[in-house]
């Protein structure tokens, strides 16, 4: 049985294999040039003491930045593509072409027939996507170093094997649904749909609640907060002010709230204790580019200067005798735990899929 | 006579409609048993439910002495030809040999290799590039190679053109003499079957009309021409499957054990095909008269056939 589901799997498989193996070369033939450029921009930086503008802003980063968004976009959507190619015809096919009538009636049960394909074309699944995305992440590991953030929320999907994870559940999507639909056109498109759909939910509201966040304090400084003026500027606008989260390398960053010990936020009354010509100074012209009078104007204390710079600094040095800025963020060593709960949760969800198939095909197709 | 296949009261529902109702049956092995019935009568069903690809909704069926189920034991003693003798259009020949290989334990590639050379299939040719009749002949390959008890096929010429047809049935007969297994193959024509089979059982609408051996059946049934009759005062052994009347003459299908004695009939042969025409249209007018019981106009059986 396993013999003869690769047989019928092998036509598609060699097209998967084929897409890999040109990413595989497109990856293979840049990957030592990017290399080189970032290696010697790095000795550059350490030639120049530092001081060049190589260090704070890697060449590869722009060189590179087309293709990169293409290896991205490449990860992104194989998942997608193993769900509608190799899942959704699995079973609709068969059910179309009434090939199923041909297959359930060879000594073999339909259950473990069902399994052996759904076991061998999800192992493929899985490692398809999962070598397709470390061969991304090796090629980009320099750009990873130049800007370091896999941990965040859009990095973390083309990063470690997490697509592995998704491309089971893909594929199961795109077999139950071709299983329930009957019919591989219409699975293919529920399977786009609710893959995109999963994504999207695991990634705004369920991934920041693998582990609690890790929270750390900073002190107030003017360079590490920024402040809001509501209502008509230099008569009686009301002020407030916020925390900025600072850029922790492949960390994730929830955000940073202005907080006292008991963790409340300044109140409107404290901020105009504290802050009373935030309100009132007059900007220097052209600090607010957007918007006309009685608009909301936002901006960092960077450039800001005159009346207005001198009454944002007295305002946090009086704030952060009691306030300070409270860091949320999930640590970078944490990176591959999460990886592990979110590849875990996808396969799982595979998992109750293949479930669903077998009890479908033993007992709604009969 | 053991029965391959007998069903009691068995039904297979869908929704609410019933593809198959109330349905009594019993086939016994050793023949080639024609299964005849107009489209929707419940032979696609009746057949899916004996291969274990449906479960019924009512009643129950035993084949080979067991319920049909997708256990490999059951399914390695049952060989199966689906309606238009589906494969694996982008499979070859030859992989197809390879899955009934995997797939069934008592496959015989001898029998297999034989049947694909005898054809002149060409082993590296892509399934969806043979001819229907190819196409036919590669599934009958496949069920006949697994060596099963019993072999069933579901209207398996229906969509083959004369030649291919005629060149099917020969092969299936082949597989009987040198397997000596059962057969069951289903048609809505009765003239697919009249040459290869020696048993005949009638559906219509879920229910058996006719069954019995072709030989007995053909010798049991007799048309009579003669003076106008009326069919009350026939004796009691002959039971009208048919009549029409004109003025002066009455034709009529009768079912008689006993020899016709009564001179001013003139009695001819009956073919099968004009056999299983009459109890499906007994069947149709049952129907009908059933639906509107005071019989409005008199309507002549075989306007109801046709």
């Amino acid at each position: 049985m396993i013999a003869f589901g690769w047989r019928q799997f092998r036509g598609q498989a060699l097209v998967g294999a084929a897409g890999l193996v040109v990413v595989g070369v497109v990856l293979a033939i840049t990957g030592p040039h990017l290399v080189s450029v970032y290696d010697s921009a790095v000795a550059a930086c350490r030639e120049s003491g530092g001081q060049s503008a190589v260090c704070n802003s890697n060449p590869v980063t722009i060189t590179y930045r087309g293709l990169q968004y293409g290896v991205i976009a490449v990860v992104l959507v194989m998942p997608a593509l193993i769900g509608m190619f190799w899942g959704a015809p699995l079973i609709a096919h068969e059910l179309e072409t009434g090939t199923f009538r041909l297959a359930w009636t060879q000594s073999v049960s339909r259950t473990r027939w069902l399994l052996v394909k759904l076991g061998l074309v999800g192992l493929a699944s899985f490692l398809a996507a999962g070598l397709l995305s470390l061969m991304a992440n090796w090629w980009g590991s320099p750009l990873d170093a130049a800007s370091p953030d896999r941990f965040g929320a859009g990095n973390f999907a083309v990063h470690g094997f997490v697509a592995g994870g998704y491309a089971l559940f893909a594929f199961a999507l795109g077999v139950t649904a071709g299983l329930i639909l009957r019919r591989t056109l219409p699975a293919m498109a529920i399977t786009l749909a609710g893959f995109i759909a999963a994504r999207f939910v695991v990634t705004d509201w369920v991934r920041a609640h693998y582990m609690s966040p890790v929270t750390f304090t900073q002190k107030l400084s003017a360079s590490n907060t920024g402040f809001q003026l509501n209502g008509p500027i230099g008569s009686h606008a009301t002020a407030s002010v916020m925390a900025q989260a600072p850029g922790l390398p492949n960390a994730w960053v929830y955000g940073a709230r202005i907080v006292n010990d008991a963790g409340q936020s300044p109140t409107t009354a404290v901020m105009q204790q504290a802050c009373p010509n935030l309100g009132t100074a007059v900007p220097p012209p052209g600090l607010f580019k957007k918007g006309g009078p009685g608009t909301l104007g936002s901006h960092s204390t960077t450039g800001a200067t005159g009346g207005i710079q001198d009454a944002f600094t007295h305002c946090i040095n009086t704030l952060s005798a009691n306030y300070h800025a409270a860091v949320t963020y999930q640590p970078a060593n944490r990176f591959w735990t999460f990886q592990a709960i979110e590849t875990a949760l996808f396969v799982v969800l595979g998992l109750v899929l293949a479930g669903v198939c077998t009890w479908w095909v033993r007992h709604r197709i009969t | 006579m053991s029965a391959v296949l007998s069903a009691r009261r068995l039904g297979k529902r869908y929704g609410r409609k019933w593809a198959l109702n109330e349905c009594d049956l019993d086939i016994p092995s050793g023949h080639v048993v024609g299964l005849v019935g107009p489209n929707g009568a419940g032979k696609t069903t009746l057949i899916h439910l004996a291969v274990g690809l449906l479960t019924p909704s009512a009643g129950t069926i035993e084949v080979l002495g067991n319920k049909p189920s997708d256990s490999p034991a059951q399914l390695s003693r049952v060989g199966f030809v689906a309606q238009d003798t589906p494969t694996y259009a982008r499979l070859s020949v030859a992989d197809h040999l390879a899955l009934g290989a995997h797939m069934n334990p008592g496959w015989d590639a001898e029998v297999a290799r034989r049947r694909i050379e005898d054809l002149d299939l060409d082993p590296k040719q892509k399934a969806g590039t043979l001819s229907g009749g190819q196409r036919a002949q590669l599934a009958l390959t496949l069920a006949v190679a697994k060596r099963p008890e019993f072999l069933i096929l579901d209207e398996p010429v229906a969509s083959l053109d004369p030649l291919a047809r005629r060149e099917f049935l020969q092969s299936l007969m082949e597989v009987v003499v040198e397997q000596g297994v059962s057969v069951v193959l289903s048609s809505h024509l009765v003239a697919d079957l009249e040459r290869v089979c020696d048993y005949l059982v009638v559906l219509v609408s879920s229910r058996v009309q006719l069954a019995g051996e072709v030989d007995e059946l053909l010798a049991s049934h007799h048309r009579l021409i003669g003076p106008r009759h009326d069919v009350d005062a026939l004796p009691r052994d002959q039971h009208v499957i048919e009549e029409s009347h004109t003025d002066r003459q009455s034709t009529l299908l009768v079912r008689s054990d006993g020899p016709i004695l009564d001179p001013s009939w003139t009695v001819e042969q009956v073919d099968l095909e004009d056999l299983v025409l009459a109890y499906m249209g007994q069947a149709g007018l049952s129907t009908r008269r059933r639906r509107n019981p005071d019989g409005g106009k008199a309507v002549s059986q075989l306007d109801v056939v046709r």
